[in-house]
């Protein structure tokens, strides 16, 4: 589904990706891990064409990716929630959500808000506030709930974890998992939070500054006690 | 290592006194060879260089933007005219400098307190304000300052002693066109004397040092209220000795003079001569001054209306300024010398006997 | 009573052309960081335009349409050609690059039109209306300045509260790395933004022009008081604007009738520095801290 073969990327004197391939597989949770400054918002920005790769190649469904604008992503099936989540905090939460049914070009459907306000009621009930009304896992229902308004095939999420309680975590995460299993979406998750992330993928990719370290099935890797110890921190 | 820094701070003051005076050569030099016409155009270009050497400082040296130095021009402007009001009066014009340079920075100094918390374009906005809102002050006032017609400035005879140390030296007469342009150039090179220093010693490194980053030079312990007040305070009192020169040149103090335009025509040569070098306000207000004409020409012979053609010049270094910043935002002078860098560290890195890598960026 | 009544409408109808002024400077800000000081001789070009097509023998309205277009597309090339390469770089650049343009425009105008007086014609009468028997300040022109800021203000609303591309719009304005994502083509948006806010621009300078004499530097005390009305409003708020406006010009209308009419820039100038000296977020800011 989404095909990265050696890619490298940078900022300046800075190499942040060298050499990367991974896939993430239809229908599946790949996650990426890795340490702070391994890269991994790096990568997913490359993806979706937010930053450019110095070499490799992205291929999305057989399309290639290198050099499409970052506004055309939502029209081929790509949705990226950035780090730091991406809520438009001066827009209302409808608002938000409209946004990313406009993704796609056209107009917003009223089903599509229906199927999302029913996915996360909380956003619901709040339609009308201001988005900077919302707690920080209110936040992370909202954007990812603005990101399926483009109906993808594939969602990227940068560090949904960050900064929330345990127990919201594994209700988004439960989430995402039920959207896979049901509506056969394809998700790259890149996480900090392995062990919770290992929890719930299906495959794993783990990170080194900037290189590739470990790729294989999410039990394998949460079973490989060395692994585990020198990169994932548990 | 202390011992070096004195030296070396000694070096750039001998360096600077011997620069002051090669440019005294010359300016008598030029002004004894070209004509009265010529020498009014020189007198110009001196209050404009003085006021573009002032806000060099405050903006390439301090990273503040002004809008208002017309205005802090007109002030010193009508400082002069108000103490030359008739043939008798008595001031040396040294004194009239000098009053002008104090008047106005205490100006300077209610408008620096003002200014120092505000940054890029409130600051301009503020003193875009302050450039539209002088002019009418001297309307308001008219009984004192005259008015739409403003005030004449009698200039005074010229000093015997002067008119006699100059014969003993050139062996020429001197003109009252020649003085004024003498007048001109000796307090340019007087305050570009001081700007000098100041922006080579540890003041300038001090206001450097905020303009490039607030938050290390709060760290270093630098006042950046204090250091911008400052840096506004010495703009605005080389702005209002040019507007003594102004005054004394064109022998009228009136709002006329002091429009938004000529505000913007100063931002225009300082950033046409590359921010923060007081030859590039030099090169800037050589510039404003000599190209007029030639851009007229050039319009008339086009086949412009001579007054269509008398508005080029202002569309012209418009249109470079624009160009400057999009192009090259270190102005002309920033431009030649990152030019000659690079081809030095070009030389350098062909030279078979050296591994640096030049500092090419 | 009476000239305290006369001063504070004729301060109304001056601020409502100081609100749209305003309004455009905000548009411009909010989108892209940058006070457009150009937005002054943009309007007096625009105007010049109005004033061709009248000298042509066409009617005001033409003129008007002919302005507003012009307008439109004046702000759209100017975004895209000149303005684009500075956006997101260091804040000075842009203020320079801004104020070169005034130049620009300036010395164009002048070489175009001449640097002299023009009268500029109204559709309405100038007659003061009188209401039970005595005359106020307020003339057939007045009343179209007053109607036609408040139908430009609630189109701006409207495109940008009920429509897809205002939302587009708004959301370039306040993260354009999430808009982008979204799929809207951020620098559309900015372009449209800087056409639009260059037509509010247009119709301000044609309303201050109208039974007046125009000049190439007949805006350029009204881009000063467009710039204190949008702080006073705090600089990121369109109904700020509009509110500061209506402040500066009943404030400016009183200190000309009172004090005179030569103080009013000083006058804009001190409520200016009070403004950014005791509540720099503008009047209705929450937060009392901000940079400015
Ligand atoms: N905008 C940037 N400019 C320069 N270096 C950057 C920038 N963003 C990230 N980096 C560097 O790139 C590397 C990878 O960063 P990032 O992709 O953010 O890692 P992660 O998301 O895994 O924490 C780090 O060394 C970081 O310092
Ligand atoms: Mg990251």
């Amino acid at each position: 589904m989404l095909t990265l073969t050696s890619l490298t990327a940078g900022y300046g004197p800075v190499t942040a990706l060298e050499d990367v391939s991974l896939t993430a597989r239809k229908g599946e949770i790949t996650a990426v891990l890795g340490a702070n400054g391994a890269g991994k918002t790096t990568l997913l920005r490359t993806v979706s064409g937010l930053h450019r790769a110095r070499s490799g190649a992205i291929d999305f469904d057989g399309t290639r990716l290198e050099s499409v604008a970052a506004e055309k992503m939502p029209r081929l099936g790509l949705a990226h929630v950035p780090e730091g989540r991406g809520v438009i905090t001066e827009l209302t939460v409808e608002e938000n959500l409209r946004l990313g049914g406009l993704g796609r070009g056209g107009r917003v459907s009223a089903s599509d808000l229906e199927r999302v306000n029913d996915l996360f009621p909380i956003l619901g009930d709040r339609n009308a506030a201001l988005a900077s009304t919302l707690s920080g896992g209110e936040r992370q229902m909202l954007v990812i709930g603005r990101a399926l308004m483009a109906r993808p095939t594939m969602l990227l999420l940068d560090e949904p974890s960050l900064g929330l309680a345990p127990r919201i975590v594994a209700q988004i995460f439960g989430l995402v998992r039920t959207l896979v299993r049901d509506e056969g979406l394809s998700v790259l998750l890149v996480e900090q939070n392995a062990r919770s992330a290992l929890s719930v993928a299906d495959h794993g990719v783990v990170l080194n500054l900037g290189r590739v370290v470990a790729d294989a099935p999410a039990d394998e890797l949460a079973g490989d006690d060395q692994l585990r110890h020198a990169y994932l921190g548990f | 290592m202390r011992d070096r820094i004195v030296s070396l701070r000694r070096h750039v003051l001998a360096r600077h006194l011997f620069l002051a005076l090669v440019g005294l050569l010359v300016v008598v030099v030029v002004v004894e060879s070209v004509s009265d016409y010529r020498n009014t155009q020189l007198a110009s270009m001196a209050y404009l260089g003085i006021a573009a050497g002032g806000l060099t400082v405050l903006t390439g040296i301090n990273g503040q933007i002004s809008l208002g130095h017309g205005a802090l021009m007109a002030i010193g402007a009508y400082t002069s005219a108000l103490l030359l009001p008739d043939r008798d009066a008595t001031v040396p014009l040294t004194v009239v400098v000098l009053a002008a340079v104090a008047v106005t920075l205490v100006v300077g100094a209610a408008v620096g307190l003002a200014a120092a918390r505000l940054h890029g374009p409130y600051l301009a906005g503020a003193t875009l304000a302050l450039a539209v809102a002088v002019p009418g002050i001297a309307l308001y006032f008219k009984e004192t300052l005259g008015g739409e017609q403003g005030l004449r400035v009698v200039m005074p005879d010229i000093p015997v002693w002067v008119l006699d140390a100059v014969f003993f030296v050139t062996g020429q007469d001197l003109t009252r066109s020649r003085f004024t342009a003498y007048v001109g150039w000796l307090t340019l090179i007087v305050v570009f004397l001081l700007l000098a220093n100041l922006s080579a010693g540890r003041t300038g490194r001090r206001w450097r040092a905020v303009r490039d980053d607030e938050v290390s030079a709060e760290l270093a312990g630098i006042d950046l209220g204090r250091a911008r007040v400052s840096a506004f305070m010495v703009s605005a009192a080389a702005a209002g000795a040019a507007g003594a020169i102004l005054a004394f040149t064109v022998k009228l103090a009136a709002p006329s003079a002091f429009t938004l335009t000529l505000s913007l025509t100063l931002l225009a040569a300082i950033v046409l001569g590359g921010l923060g070098s007081l030859a590039g306000a030099l090169i800037g207000a050589a510039l404003l001054t000599f190209l007029p004409s030639v851009v007229t020409d050039i319009g008339r012979n086009a086949g412009l209306s001579d007054i269509q053609a008398a508005e080029l010049a202002p569309l012209v270094y418009g249109l470079v300024m624009v160009a400057v910043i999009l192009l090259a935002p270190t102005g002309i002078v920033g431009s030649l010398r990152s030019g000659l860098q690079r081809a030095r560290s070009r030389r350098r890195t062909t030279s078979p006997t050296t591994t640096s890598k030049g500092t090419a960026s | 009573m009476q000239q305290f009544f006369n001063t504070a409408l004729t301060g109304l109808t001056l601020g409502m052309v100081y609100a749209a002024f305003a309004l455009a400077l905000v548009l411009i800000w909010r989108s892209t960081r940058i006070v457009n000081f150009a937005q002054a001789p943009m309007a007096m070009l625009t105007t010049f335009v109005a004033l061709v097509v009248i000298d042509a023998g066409y009617s005001y309205w033409l003129g008007f349409v002919a302005a507003l277009v012009s307008g439109l597309v004046l702000g759209a090339v100017i975004e895209r050609v000149v303005i684009r390469p500075v956006e997101g770089k260091a804040e000075i650049n842009a203020v320079i690059l801004t104020l070169g343009l005034f130049i620009v425009l300036h010395g164009l105008a002048a070489v175009i039109f001449g640097n002299r007086y023009r009268s500029f014609p109204a559709p309405f009468g100038l007659e003061g209306l009188t209401v039970g028997g005595t005359t106020i300040a307020l003339n057939g022109f007045g009343v179209f300045t007053i109607v036609s800021v408040l139908v430009v203000m609630g189109l701006l609303v409207a495109l940008f509260r009920y429509t897809d591309v205002g939302l587009r719009m708004r959301a370039s304005a306040f993260n354009q790395e999430v808009a982008r994502l979204l799929g809207v083509k951020v620098g559309a948006m900015l372009t449209l933004g800087w056409a639009l806010a260059s037509v509010v621009g247009s119709l301000a300078g044609l309303l201050i022009a109208g039974g007046s004499l125009v000049h190439p530097s007949y805006m350029d005390s009204v881009v000063v008081f467009g710039f204190v009305a949008a702080v006073l409003g705090g600089l990121d708020s369109p109904l700020g604007a509009v509110v500061g406006g209506l402040i500066l010009g009943v404030s400016l209308s009183f200190v000309s009738g009172y004090v005179g009419s030569q103080l009013v820039a000083l006058a804009a100038l001190v409520i200016l520095m009070l403004v950014l000296t005791l509540k720099p977020g503008g009047l209705f800011a929450q937060a009392p801290e901000r940079r400015v």
